[in-house]
């Protein structure tokens, strides 16, 4: 296992490097003039142009280029936002901890519900729990997101009434959280406003980020959800058919100490692997339910920056994301490696 | 003669023991037949519905003029390009389904319904596109990689994880906001303003590396097999063992798998089209008509027909395609032959 551990963690920079270098091949198709932009908060003009094009060295070679940008990078220089009016990286910053939120409190529900579901199916093979399960996982996985943020949108927001149809908090709520008074104190400012709440006890502010946050979470998790359903019951379906569970039950066990014990932790182990799928569809999901729900977080950052050509808020939003995407999957292989014993022990 | 009678009782014995050691034969089941498939497809309500549902969905692309006729008043849109939907009035005040407009204007007063019957043309062209695009681009990576090995395979499959490295939606965005953003309208210039070639190329670009690494796996497995050991020993070449062996029974698969994912890649085309990045405005598809709803948000209850047709479209298509992958995938995969 070690040795398979050590060969992915030698092959990451490689990748982080590949990666990089799309990134660098997209930005260069920009002409020098946008590029130059992208450092300095001087407007390019006819005639400073020229000199601001020298200054930054964007005349020289493509591969000198590319080692000054990546230097850039590497000092957390990713250039100026024309939408954003701020540097990229610190607007991404700003702008994490409202994604995060989201995701964490996504994940929970969906990973929770996906499994327990899944099993739930498998143990009941082609009973009714089963077909409904099967019905509802497979309109799950026909639906777009954003369709389904629509349309919970328009029912429970819009028609009920029964959530607001945006935004993080309610317009006196946002004015504390944004005023002096909640920065001061020993408790830290993470951004992610239940948690902000939950370390200032105000009650208050954390349920009601917690009533904003019930639609968008409810449209991430459940579209996931599905499709962790469909995985988990297929993998425990094949899981149980095999003759080690045979023959632990005709060693005597009973069928509930065999699922616990033998059937469930071996059907899990595909499950993990599908976690790194979970990671993406969260980063893609992200940016739709925060377009839909109005929450200001990195996905509706990025989408806004696209629609208005500004490709190095883009171009910068991808990369850190790619990053992260990267990172999240070696976690989840690292984890993979250590959980299954034919790997752990192979 | 006893001879005879012992040659006999022998002779009888031998063949009871042999139909015990060797039971009759099943009866033979061609898996890849046509006439398999078909009888696998209708075997459940499950497949009967997808395939009722392509069908339908195919038989409305085909009926479009029929089904949706471009009014000849409309000069500036679908008499000038039959995928532009027609315009009712420059207002940005969507109408609700009335005789008139079967489902309702948009809030730049688009027919939906014009849009959802000539919609269903996109998402097929935009689906089979996609796919079969990804899938020369992702067979060629694969075999390449399969087929020579060393460090060439090792060079591709490190390609093929760096974009992989990105979120598909995100990464398809990237693409299109820089073919757009970067140096000017060439592309545009180059195809036309009716083109949806910059909706298609970068998810095409992104999504062809699931088929690589499938193609690659099979031809690597196909290699080892008896057969293509057994040819080489009779002394076939290279070429006739790649065109004959390898390749047909490595690319079957990944075929059937690429084209189940035509319903899934509508969906992310419609997500494109969502963000504002697909087709151009205007545009027969049902991502772009559910993406004016955005600017409707707050009224999102009254103006409902905005999403709701183009949005069951959606699903219903996606769903055509998914029901159909499940059953060809179990046909494909006899372990699961046996189950439900």
């Amino acid at each position: 296992m070690t040795s398979y551990i050590i060969r992915r963690l030698l092959i990451l920079p490689i990748i982080l490097l590949g990666v990089t270098i799309l990134i660098f091949a997209m930005l260069s198709q920009l002409s020098p003039g946008q590029r130059v932009a992208m450092y300095t908060r001087e407007v390019a003009s006819q005639e400073n142009i020229a000199r601001l094009i020298v200054q930054h060295g964007l005349d020289k070679p493509i591969y000198v280029q590319y080692f000054h940008w990546l230097s850039n990078v590497a000092r957390g220089n990713l250039g100026f936002s024309k939408t954003g009016g701020e540097p990229v990286f610190d607007m991404f910053v700003r702008l994490f901890p409202a994604t995060l939120e989201l995701a964490l409190l996504s994940t929970i529900p969906l990973i929770a519900l996906g499994i327990w579901l899944g099993i739930l199916a498998a143990l009941n093979h082609n009973k009714w729990p089963d077909q409904i399960l099967r019905v509802v996982s497979i309109i799950g996985t026909s639906m777009p997101l954003f369709v389904f943020a629509l349309l919970l949108l328009m029912f429970f927001a819009a028609r009920l009434r029964w959530f607001p149809p945006g935004d993080r908090l309610s317009l006196t709520n946002q004015a504390l959280v944004d005023s002096a008074a909640w920065r001061a104190g020993w408790a830290p400012v993470t951004g992610m406003y239940t948690l902000d709440a939950l370390l200032r006890g105000n009650v208050a502010v954390f349920l009601d980020a917690l009533h904003h946050l019930v639609l968008p979470v409810t449209s991430l998790a459940a579209l996931n959800c599905a499709v962790l359903l469909r995985v988990t019951r297929s993998s425990m379906l094949d899981t149980l058919r095999q003759d080690y569970i045979r023959t632990a039950l005709s060693k005597g066990l009973s069928y509930r100490t065999v699922v616990r014990k033998h059937a469930r932790p071996n059907a899990l182990l595909p499950v993990v692997t599908v976690g790194g799928l979970m990671l993406v569809a969260l980063l893609n999901g992200a940016a739709i339910t925060e377009t839909v729900y109005n929450l200001p977080g990195v996905g509706k950052r990025f989408v806004t920056a696209a629609v208005n050509l500004d490709v190095v808020t883009v171009l910068g939003f991808v990369l850190f994301e790619g990053v992260i995407l990267i990172i999240g999957n070696l976690v989840v292989d690292i984890l993979y490696a250590t959980i299954d014993p034919r790997i752990r022990l192979g | 003669m006893p001879d005879d009678e012992k040659l006999a009782r022998e002779r009888a014995l031998a063949d009871a023991h042999d139909k015990q050691v060797d039971p009759p034969p099943h009866r033979a089941v061609n898996r890849r037949s046509v006439r398999y498939v078909v009888g696998r497809l209708l075997g459940t309500p499950a497949s009967i519905l997808g395939t009722l549902l392509l069908i339908a969905f195919g038989a409305i692309a085909l009926a479009a003029p029929l089904l949706a006729p471009c009014p000849p008043d409309q000069k500036i849109t679908c008499q000038q390009h039959v995928y532009k939907v027609p315009r009712y009035g420059f207002t940005t005040q969507p109408e609700a389904p009335s005789a008139a407009h079967r489902f309702g204007l948009t809030p730049q007063r688009n027919d939906i319904y014009y849009g959802v019957i000539w919609g269903t043309r996109t998402a097929f062209k935009a689906g089979v596109t996609i796919i079969f695009l990804a899938l020369v681009l992702g067979l060629t990576i694969g075999s390449i990689a399969a087929y020579y090995g060393g460090w060439i395979d090792e060079v591709l499959m490190r390609i093929v994880e760096i974009f992989q490295a990105f979120p598909y939606l995100l990464a398809a965005l990237t693409l299109a906001t820089v073919l757009r953003g970067g140096g000017g309208d060439w592309l545009e210039d180059l195809l036309g303003p009716n083109s949806i070639a910059p909706a298609i190329i970068p998810l095409v670009a992104f999504g062809w590396m699931g088929y690589a690494r499938l193609v690659r796996a099979d031809i690597l497995s196909v290699k080892e097999r008896d057969y293509v050991a057994a040819s080489r020993a009779l002394g076939a070449g290279d070429g006739r063992i790649i065109l004959q062996h390898i390749l047909p029974n490595s690319i079957f698969p990944v075929l059937v798998v690429a084209s189940l994912d035509i319903g899934t890649v509508v969906q992310s085309f419609a997500a494109l089209a969502f963000f504002g990045l697909g087709v151009p405005k205007g545009y027969a598809d049902w991502g772009q008509m559910i993406a004016s709803a955005r600017n409707v948000i707050p009224t999102i209850g009254r103006d409902w027909y905005i999403v709701v047709y183009p949005g069951i479209a959606l699903v219903l298509f996606s769903l055509a395609w998914n029901l159909i992958g499940d059953t060809v995938r179990d046909i494909l995969d006899p372990r699961q032959s046996r189950e439900g």
